[in-house]
């Protein structure tokens, strides 16, 4: 355990929240599922109001992504430009 | 620096590059200010609009009654952001026209120039956040213009210990605009350098003109799309039944 250093470390573990960071990813798949789902079902049943129904579910799905590119730029900030590092280490 | 013309372009060979590069420095009140591989895409992209702009300007001095060619594509770009906008806000939607016009067409652009082996600068988050500044600005303005003093009571609805929620409501418009617009081309920019910096060039061949489908045509317009919906729909909010 003494050749891992305190960098090293940091990295690591700034890597693994990254991962985990991407779970959030889960999220928005479902909420979008569900909203091109339901989409689909009123087309069927009033193919008339497709462009209404595209556009408010558009707007719907890109509201619902929000939570998970906030995930997604926590695990960037985490990979690249990592906060940790110069914090703790003073590089 | 030392890169010279080479960071403009997304995908060096051989390694994954997909950060903003550093081209130009100079000293301004104490701190060094760059010129970035985003500034430099961005102002391509405006001369290119602006480059057609006054193609167009000068095709339309002698305008046709019968339009054809280059008029005809220009009358339908202009006949589908009206529609586009007036759908959206009904008719508040002339007065918005341009500048939501104006928004959807740079954020298209900045979105698919990653296809051109540009570095979109939309994938910055000093340039989404700056747009979305300026339409929150707007919505703000047309707060005041049409609540009056509704800005303030409009804080205490439905519930007066709600305030501080709906404060931040408020607040954090501009932020989610902004990182929604710049995660979307980020991930696209990250995953097509991943793609072609991790991979043996046998798959370099054919199989990215889809990603660039998808990840930049696709997903750019889509957020282009959305982006210049939220600000109308945000703007069209706050003026309400008046």
């Amino acid at each position: 355990m003494e050749q891992i250093t305190n960098e090293g470390l940091i990295l690591a573990c700034s890597t693994i929240g990254a991962g985990l960071a991407m779970i959030a990813g889960i999220g928005p798949g479902i909420g979008q599922g569900i909203a091109a789902g339901q989409g689909a079902a009123a087309v069927g049943r009033n193919p008339g109001a497709k462009g209404d129904i595209m556009s408010t579910m558009l707007l719907g799905q890109a509201v619902a992504e929000t939570t998970g590119l906030y995930g997604l730029v926590i695990a960037l900030l985490l990979m690249y430009a990592n906060p940790m590092l110069s914090k703790f280490l003073s590089l | 620096m030392g890169y010279g013309m080479m960071p403009m372009l997304l995908a060096a060979e051989g390694e994954v590059d997909f950060s903003i590069h550093h081209l130009l420095g100079y000293e301004f009140m104490g701190t060094t200010v760059y010129l970035t591989t985003s500034h430099v895409c961005m102002l391509i992209i405006m001369a290119t609009i602006m480059i057609f702009a006054l193609v167009v300007r000068r095709k339309m001095m002698h305008a046709e009654e019968v339009p054809s060619g280059l008029q005809n594509v220009m009358e339908f770009v202009v006949e589908v952001l009206e529609s586009f906008v007036s759908s959206a806000m009904g008719k508040h939607g002339k007065k918005y026209m341009y500048y939501v016009g104006t928004l959807f067409i740079f954020v298209l652009f900045s979105n698919i120039s990653g296809l051109f082996g540009l570095r979109p600068p939309t994938a910055d988050f000093g340039t989404t956040f700056c747009l979305a500044l300026i339409t929150w600005i707007m919505i703000q303005y047309n707060n005041v213009k049409y609540n009056k003093l509704g800005v303030i009571t409009g804080l205490f609805q439905p519930l007066p210990f709600l305030f501080p929620i709906n404060l931040i409501g408020e607040i954090a418009t501009p932020i989610s605009m902004s990182l929604r617009l710049f995660g979307n081309v980020m991930a696209g920019t990250v995953m097509l350098s991943l793609y072609y910096g991790l991979l043996p060039l046998a798959a370099k061949i054919g199989i990215p003109a889809f990603l660039h489908a998808y990840l930049d045509l696709f997903s750019g317009a889509i957020q282009a799309y959305v982006f210049a919906m939220l600000t109308m729909t945000f703007i069209s909010d706050k003026i309400g039944d008046n």
